[in-house]
């Protein structure tokens, strides 16, 4: 059965009317999660405990009474989110073994609703990267390096020497995520996004990535990067499935003091037909150094679109962007010297055999449970919080988070309901090239259109457009008004009808189980 | 040579009564077994954040209500770091920009000359309470090379008081915390038993000539008691002057309280200043508190704290108290100090009258003299009196309907002490000591001594 459809619209209607079992969808999933080991999207795989989900959602559904709309879903889930009995390692040494002894919020949520948890993907050490390469598993491989449509437009070389120098990565933090539901070994996926990470992957695997507004769904049990800025992410394959795990996620949790109080309502999303009503904003600083000419015209071409559907398009300005990179850098690394300050070997995760003295161990635990990366952010931190500094690095950069985050309610007040900006400055990277640079001057390069949106809180979701000349995924970002996530989605998923972007033809998958995927009909954007 | 002005201020810190802890739902309960009151948040536990117990809001804001304070209507916290074993998450979570309480004062008293009857008054200024979470315990285990590290107090709720610089002596010091102890107890903000912890002090000390700017300041630290923060306070001001008066100079350091030696010793050093990098704690938003003004009138109830209501609630103060017993009772006030000062002694003071014919003012001398002198002696509290108001009332009725001379019911409370179960009037009775009123039976008495005389 082809269960290349919406969650909402096709898988549950197939599993309420038994075309497909839960036990079958897990079975599938884990097949061709062994079967794409080579992307590295996977730290752990639960097989045997999924398995036993899957069961017991079959059992539901056999009796007319699942519990919703993900019941059996399989979904897997950053490895940066706790999940009781299953080992949360963040990518690190530091937390190599570490099995959480309960769930986040979001976990929880998701089991409570029947769905099935296949595993945990890949990252950046503790989140931290644009590329998902800097993890002690390795690098994830962007599915797309084994895409029909990546390998046409490649340069030929020897067949398999040609594969193994060209993969190209998944843009990152939340990496394995992205590449788990690009390739089909899950139906939704959880990511973090705190400055970029849930949408950059998603922007170079082809998939529909959702940062939603701060405060709206709970960090409990999410180990954090920068508090003040991370939320978790949503990764599916269309824009109503973002909906619907934004539905059974959202809302109010004591656990959580920076949840908001209100009551949230889940929603189905609206067919728009007529955007005559709508304004979309194109904030000129977006036009960044760097950004390829392929993706300037793209967005161009969308902006067109959305004018000649009877959209108003309107140029507007962000003037304080250009200093985000910097004051995100200050108050990002503040944050994690902070945060990362607990890891010391003492009540869990990994401790050096040093025993001479507490001082010692703390130190050699945190030296061989770190990598570089984290390292340099733990002591830039510490050092922009010093108390001579405080004030000249710490207070101003807050304060121009202020400013960059008055820019956006300016625009939003002026009339504009959603902004269109790029995602990423180009498509993915070859691996050979991404690694010629460091991680910090990777990330500065990489989050400077998706960073703004996690410092002033706000919504923001890439919608997969079109592929580049290389046959790579570009995606572009919208980004809404304060828990506006409805209307964000509504033009969202109205952008993604028209663009008709192609379905990945992985052609080792389509070898294995050819029943699963469909061609899609061509009608693409570019 | 020039006089030297010593100046005392203190910190201290009260440990809140709650059932659980600030920040997490853990219980709070002293001498558990090891790390058994640890919940994953006070583990540090990655991906655990705090959540704010009202329960200790409350007794912040009513403390520094009767301390005097303004309450702050918004309150932050903030992250202070150092590594430490006994400190999980390598910071604290405490108020370092705006505490919740700030600018109160409290008074106390104190006897001139050791003379109960000359009571002064004075007060010291509140610079501010803030709320802040307690530490773990570590034992250092030297035999071994090892440090043993007990969680259970991690994260328990904290109110610190800081006294301004206006105390002069370790007397003031010790009168002031006495005070705020008895003030904390009468609130139940805190049960500030410093035997078990709940009541930690910390004395900055300094001296200076008139005129002249204030010296260099030491902290004191590890004060188990208030008997003993006199002694380190003024031990620490003469060890200053002595020091100053020989050439030397005074360090800015810490030093801990030695109480077998009565001095005070420099701690293990702790390498140079620690800069605590604070920063905003990021997992709680500002601390609102509102009162009756500014209560919106449709906010759910269980979410705020209403100042005002607090206040309107708060039981009488020990100073209040006293003033009431002196005016109610006719007793001197030093009588109402040490009243207040026992555990239960007031109780006791204002039962026994309730019962009894004699007057107050009668009374307070068989209460603070005998009564409490016994208690002493024995290590008693007034809980674990063997002689009950009742019992005392019953004997003091004796004595008050001239059933029995003064000395006999001396006697007869020495009897009662024993515990045996015996009435006043069954020990008058066994041991013969009525008074006679009988005029016949005197007379013949009298007249049996003087034939007696007669007959030598």
């Amino acid at each position: 059965a082809a269960l290349k459809g919406g969650l909402r619209s096709q898988v549950s209607a197939a599993l309420k009317e038994g075309r497909v079992t839960p036990t079958e969808l897990c079975q599938r999933c884990l097949a061709l999660i062994k079967s794409t080991k080579f992307l590295n999207a996977y730290i752990t795989v639960a097989e045997e405990t999924s398995l036993k989900q899957a069961e017991e959602s079959e059992e539901r559904y056999k009796r007319g009474q699942p519990l919703g709309i993900l019941d059996g879903i399989p979904i897997a889930v950053k490895d940066n989110f706790n999940t009781a009995g299953i080992e949360t390692t963040c990518a690190s040494n530091m937390l190599k073994g570490y099995i959480s002894p309960y769930n986040a919020t979001v976990v929880q949520k998701l089991l409570d609703q029947g769905a099935v948890l296949l595993g945990k993907t890949n990252l950046d050490e503790f989140a931290m990267g644009s590329g998902s390469t800097d993890g002690v598993f390795g690098p994830v491989r962007n599915p797309w390096s084994y895409s029909r449509q990546y390998k046409e437009k490649s340069i030929p070389k020897s067949h398999s020497e040609g594969e193994e120098l060209n993969w190209v990565i998944t843009g990152g933090s939340s990496g394995g995520s992205a590449a788990a539901v690009s390739s089909f070994t899950c139906f939704a996926a959880l990511g973090s996004d705190t400055g970029g990470s849930t949408r950059n992957p998603a922007a170079h695997c082809g998939v529909v990535g959702l940062k939603p507004t701060y405060g709206l769904i709970s960090r409990h049990g999410l180990i954090p990067l920068v508090n003040s800025m991370d939320v978790p992410g949503i990764l599916t394959r269309c824009v109503d499935d973002a909906a619907v795990l934004l539905g059974s996620l959202a809302g109010h949790d004591p656990k959580d003091s920076t949840t908001i109080q209100d009551d949230f309502k889940p929603f189905e999303l609206p067919n728009l037909t007529d955007v005559s009503k709508l304004s979309i904003g194109i904030p000129k600083e977006y036009h960044a150094p760097g950004l390829s000419s392929e993706i300037l015209a793209l967005w161009s071409k969308a902006a067109d679109l959305f004018k000649n559907a009877g959209a108003k398009v309107v140029e507007v300005s962000l003037p304080h962007t250009r200093y985000s990179i910097v004051c995100y850098h200050v108050l990002c690394t503040a944050e994690v010297a902070s945060n990362m300050a607990r890891f010391d070997g003492l009540e869990y995760g990994h401790r050096s055999d040093r025993t001479e003295s507490t001082e010692s161990m703390y130190a050699a635990t945190r030296r061989e449970g770190f990598n570089d990366v984290v390292r340099g952010r733990i002591l830039s931190g510490n050092y922009f919080l010093l108390k001579q500094n405080y004030e000249k690095y710490f207070v101003k950069a807050q304060k121009v988070r202020r400013l960059i985050a008055n820019d956006f309610v300016e625009v939003f007040r002026s009339g504009v309901d959603v902004l269109l900006t790029p995602t990423t400055l180009s498509d993915a990277a070859p691996y050979t090239e991404f690694i010629q640079e460091d991680n910090r001057t990777r990330s500065a390069q990489d989050d400077i259109l998706t960073q703004a949106a996690n410092m002033a809180g706000l919504p923001a979701i890439n919608v997969p457009t079109a592929l580049s000349e290389r046959g790579l995924p570009v995606g572009l970002q919208f980004i809404g008004r304060s828990f506006q996530e409805k209307q964000l989605l509504t033009v969202a998923k109205w952008f993604e009808k028209q663009v008709q972007f192609p379905m990945i033809q992985l052609e080792e998958v389509k070898r294995h189980d050819s029943g699963v995927f469909q061609h899609q009909k061509s009608a693409s954007f570019s | 040579l020039a006089p030297w002005i010593p100046v005392v201020g203190l910190e201290i810190h009260a440990q809140i009564s709650s059932n659980s802890k600030l920040f997490s739902g853990s219980q709070v309960q002293f001498a558990a077994p090891p790390n058994s009151l640890v919940s994953f948040f006070d583990a540090s536990l990655p991906g655990t954040l705090p959540v704010l117990n009202r329960r200790c809001v409350e007794a912040a804001v009513m403390t520094g209500l009767a301390l005097n304070c303004s309450i702050n209507k918004k309150s932050l916290f903030d992250r202070k770091h150092y590594f430490y074993a006994d400190l999980p998450a390598g910071y604290q979570i405490t108020q370092q920009r705006v505490p919740i309480a700030v600018n109160g004062s409290l008074s106390y008293s104190l006897c001139i000359d050791n003379k109960m009857s000359q009571m002064v008054t004075k007060t010291v200024r509140i610079k501010q309470i803030q709320l802040e979470q307690d530490s773990g315990k570590s034992l250092h285990d030297d035999t071994r090379s090892q440090t043993l590290v007990d969680l259970n107090r991690a994260g328990v709720g904290l109110m610190e008081v800081v006294m301004e610089p206006d105390m002069c002596c370790g007397e003031e010091a010790a009168a002031a915390v006495r005070e705020l102890q008895l003030i904390l107890q009468t609130l139940g903000s805190s049960q500030a038993v410093m035997a078990e912890g709940q009541l930690r002090v910390d004395a900055n000390v300094s001296v200076h000539h008139p005129g002249e700017p204030y010296g260099v300041r030491t902290e004191v630290k590890n004060i188990n008691s208030i008997r003993f923060l006199a002694k380190a306070v003024d031990y620490e001001i003469q060890r200053q002057i002595e020091e100053l008066e020989n050439g030397g100079t005074i360090l800015n350091e810490t030093r801990a309280f030695d109480s077998k030696l009565g001095c005070t010793v420099p701690m293990r050093d702790k390498e140079g200043k620690q800069d605590y990098r604070f920063m905003p704690e990021p997992n709680l938003p500002p601390l609102i508190l509102y009162d009756a003004k500014s209560l919106p009138a449709n906010m759910n109830h269980q979410q705020v704290i209403n100042i005002d209501w607090i206040h309107e609630r708060l039981p009488d103060l020990p100073s209040v108290k006293r003033e009431k017993l002196v005016e109610q009772y006719g007793i001197l006030p030093e009588h109402s100090f040490t009243l207040l000062n026992e555990d239960g002694l007031a109780e006791f003071f204002e039962s026994v009258t309730k019962q009894t014919q004699m007057k107050p003012k009668k009374v307070i001398g068989w209460i603070l003299n005998d009564l409490l002198s016994y208690l002493k002696q024995h290590s008693l509290t007034v809980k674990e009196s063997p002689v009950s108001s009742f019992l005392l009332a019953d004997l003091l009725n004796l004595l008050e309907k001239k059933e029995i001379s003064s000395t006999a019911a001396k006697q007869v409370l020495a009897e009662l002490w024993k515990g045996e179960g015996k009435t006043p009037l069954e020990i008058v009775k066994e041991q013969k000591l009525e008074l006679l009123q009988d005029q016949k039976e005197l007379e013949q008495i009298c007249q049996a001594v003087i034939d007696g005389q007669e007959n030598e």
